[in-house]
């Protein structure tokens, strides 16, 4: 915060910063900034709720982001979000109970010419195959 | 015909051409060494004017008559390239800045040397956390090689570029959401007027253009009016990078002048390469998803703003999705609403409503199944209450995908009624209580 001076206008780079460096942002912590950048808290609130980059609840450590875009869509991205969710027994937007991974869904992110795409830990594969990805997810669930 | 000389896609071939000194070896930043030290930034508004370059980002708007606008000796002023680029089937911002960051650098210090302006931002999405890196390394080399910063080259002339990132949401691609945003509010649209050359950012003048507008204007500089009008066509001249998705062989990024068939963009070999499967095409949208649809017959219209809008749809962002006759017009239709519903701010009754009730009426239809028999004039009213009526144009773009539908297919519509009637699935469970006349 004290890179950006502590200015209002710099809200939503502070939450970037808080949500890199402790994975999701709790209610203390959009208090503490609301103090420091002299604002009120249900600014922060409301800014850190509108964005859908913002997470309230805490992440898995892994993620697995799967587009359900409309290029996505007519390539079988439903079927591959069926198969990874029966996979990992989770259902798209929640995090296993160890805590190892997070399932996702996302609007289009840009890829549609390698559709249908997913983004694990950031990075993105495209002409995702559900039998590939599903080794995948596997693969992240049973790591230790 | 393919372009012997590609003017956002440039030196496609030449390795490494992100890097600084490569960009310099093809006469990278010439253009903007050469005006701040010669030429006046009148005389760049003049060229850009001259050679009718029109914003990519979905309107199409002139850009140097936009840049016009800006009142007389207010300043500061602002310079904002939005990249926020989240219209679906969209995909050629990023690559641009991917693949050549400097071009774009170049544009965007051209540009604020030609509107006079000491301050430029970059607004990327927020996923684009590669990209941002990229841009942000090459406006370091660019600092260093003192193309930016104060005193540019000895001239007395100040630019800074700043990169801000967005944190997902499509609204903000709107213009004035994108200026709450970078301000650190929530990004909701603002009431126009005053338009952003006049009031903008902080309540001062500024430009926005879209990122492959902007890329455009080294070039133009560089090689001149007569050159840039020599692509495309009289009232789009130039060129434009597709974004091509669907079920076609070849999806990708392609740059063609403004005018090429969308017959050519879907069947050539060296773009789309024809259909997936020799399957038929069923629906086009050729503007992104805020464009309404076009059929197999206008495979001939050609891809310049004027043929496209002749032919009632729009071109938009050039984002062309192709989809062949295995999708079913409701589905897509639900999906994409499904997307502006999510999308949208919630500020103005008729966009949050509507697309909500869009959704929830399409996703009983067509996920489920279950259809009311007066489901058509239900969807009809509901969409026809949100065109003409909303805030801004997310709500507007709402409308396109079930009216196209509706218009182009409704016997799927009806099959799913008939179909639902037939089985007496009619069990109450999913009746809503909306009566539209
Ligand atoms: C809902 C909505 C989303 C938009 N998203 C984008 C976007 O992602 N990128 C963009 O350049 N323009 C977007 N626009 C258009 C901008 O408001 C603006 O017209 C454009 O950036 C102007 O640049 P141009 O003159 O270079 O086209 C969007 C408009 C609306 C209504
Ligand atoms: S039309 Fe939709 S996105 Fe635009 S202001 Fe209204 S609610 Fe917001
Ligand atoms: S629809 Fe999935 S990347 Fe565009």
């Amino acid at each position: 915060m004290k890179r950006h001076q502590y200015r209002a206008d710099a809200l939503i780079e502070v939450l970037h910063k808080a949500q890199e460096l402790y994975g999701h942002l709790t209610e203390d912590r959009l208090l503490a900034i609301a103090h420091s950048l002299h604002l009120p808290p249900s600014r922060v609130y409301g800014v850190a709720t509108f964005y859908h980059f913002f997470s309230l609840t805490p992440q898995g450590e892994h993620s697995c982001t799967v587009c359900l875009g409309t290029a996505c869509y007519v390539k079988g991205a439903m079927e591959l979000l069926a198969t990874l969710e029966t996979e990992s027994g989770l259902r798209a937007g929640s995090t296993s109970a160890d805590g190892k991974l997070s399932l996702l869904t996302a609007r289009c992110l840009g890829a549609c010419g390698i559709a249908p795409a997913v983004i694990v830990d950031g990075n993105v594969a495209g002409h995702a195959d559900p039998e590939v990805m599903r080794a995948r997810v596997r693969a992240l669930l049973d790591e230790d | 015909m393919g372009l012997s000389d590609y003017i956002i896609m440039r030196e496609l071939n030449f390795p490494d051409i992100n890097r600084f000194e490569r960009y310099c070896q093809v006469g990278g930043w010439e253009a903007y060494r050469t005006a701040v030290k010669e030429q006046t930034p009148a005389t760049i508004v003049q060229m850009v004017k001259e050679a009718g370059l029109r914003g990519r980002g979905g309107a199409g708007f002139p850009t140097g008559i936009k840049w016009s606008f800006l009142p007389k000796d207010v300043f500061p002023r602002y310079l904002l390239c939005n990249c926020d680029e989240s219209e679906p089937g969209t995909f050629n911002n990023h690559q641009i800045i991917d693949r050549n960051p400097h071009q774009l650098i170049e544009g965007v210090a051209l540009s604020a040397y030609a509107i006079e302006c000491h301050t430029a931002y970059i607004y990327m999405r927020g996923e684009f956390a590669a990209a941002a890196l990229t841009l942000e390394q090459a406006i370091d080399e660019a600092y260093r090689a003192g193309l930016l910063g104060k005193n540019i080259l000895g001239t007395g002339y100040d630019l800074d570029i700043y990169v801000h990132r967005g944190a997902g949401a499509y609204i903000c691609g709107e213009e004035t959401a994108l200026m709450e945003s970078l301000e650190g509010k929530i990004g909701q649209p603002r009431l126009k007027p005053p338009f952003p050359a006049v009031a903008g950012l902080y309540g001062k003048p500024t430009i926005i253009n879209n990122v492959e507008t902007l890329a455009n204007v080294p070039r133009i500089v560089e090689k001149g009016v007569a050159w840039y009008r020599s692509h495309g066509t009289e009232k789009s001249p130039g060129t434009k990078c597709f974004s091509l998705s669907g079920h076609v062989n070849r999806p990708g990024n392609y740059e063609l002048p403004f005018g090429v068939p969308l017959r050519e963009l879907i069947e050539s070999p060296e773009y789309g390469g024809g259909m997936k499967g020799s399957r038929p095409i069923k629906i086009i949208i050729p503007g992104g998803a805020s464009a309404p649809w076009l059929t197999a017959k206008h495979l001939d219209v050609p891809l310049d703003y004027e043929g496209v809008a002749a032919a009632g749809s729009m071109l938009g962002s050039g984002a062309v999705i192709v989809l062949n006759d295995t999708v079913k017009a409701p589905h897509v239709a639900y999906k994409m609403d499904e997307f502006f519903k999510h999308e949208s701010c919630g500020k103005c009754t008729p966009c949050r409503e509507g697309t909500h009730w869009l959704v929830k009426v399409l996703h009983r239809l067509a996920e489920e199944g279950h259809a009311e028999p007066d489901d058509i004039p239900t969807l009809h009213g509901i969409y026809r209450q949100m065109a003409g009526n909303c805030f801004c144009l997310l709500g507007e773009s709402a409308v396109m995908p079930i009216k196209s539908a509706l218009e182009l297919f409704p016997e799927e519509f009806e099959a799913i009624i008939k179909a639902s009637n037939e089985r007496h699935q009619r069990n109450g469970a999913h009746a809503i209580p909306l009566r539209v006349s």
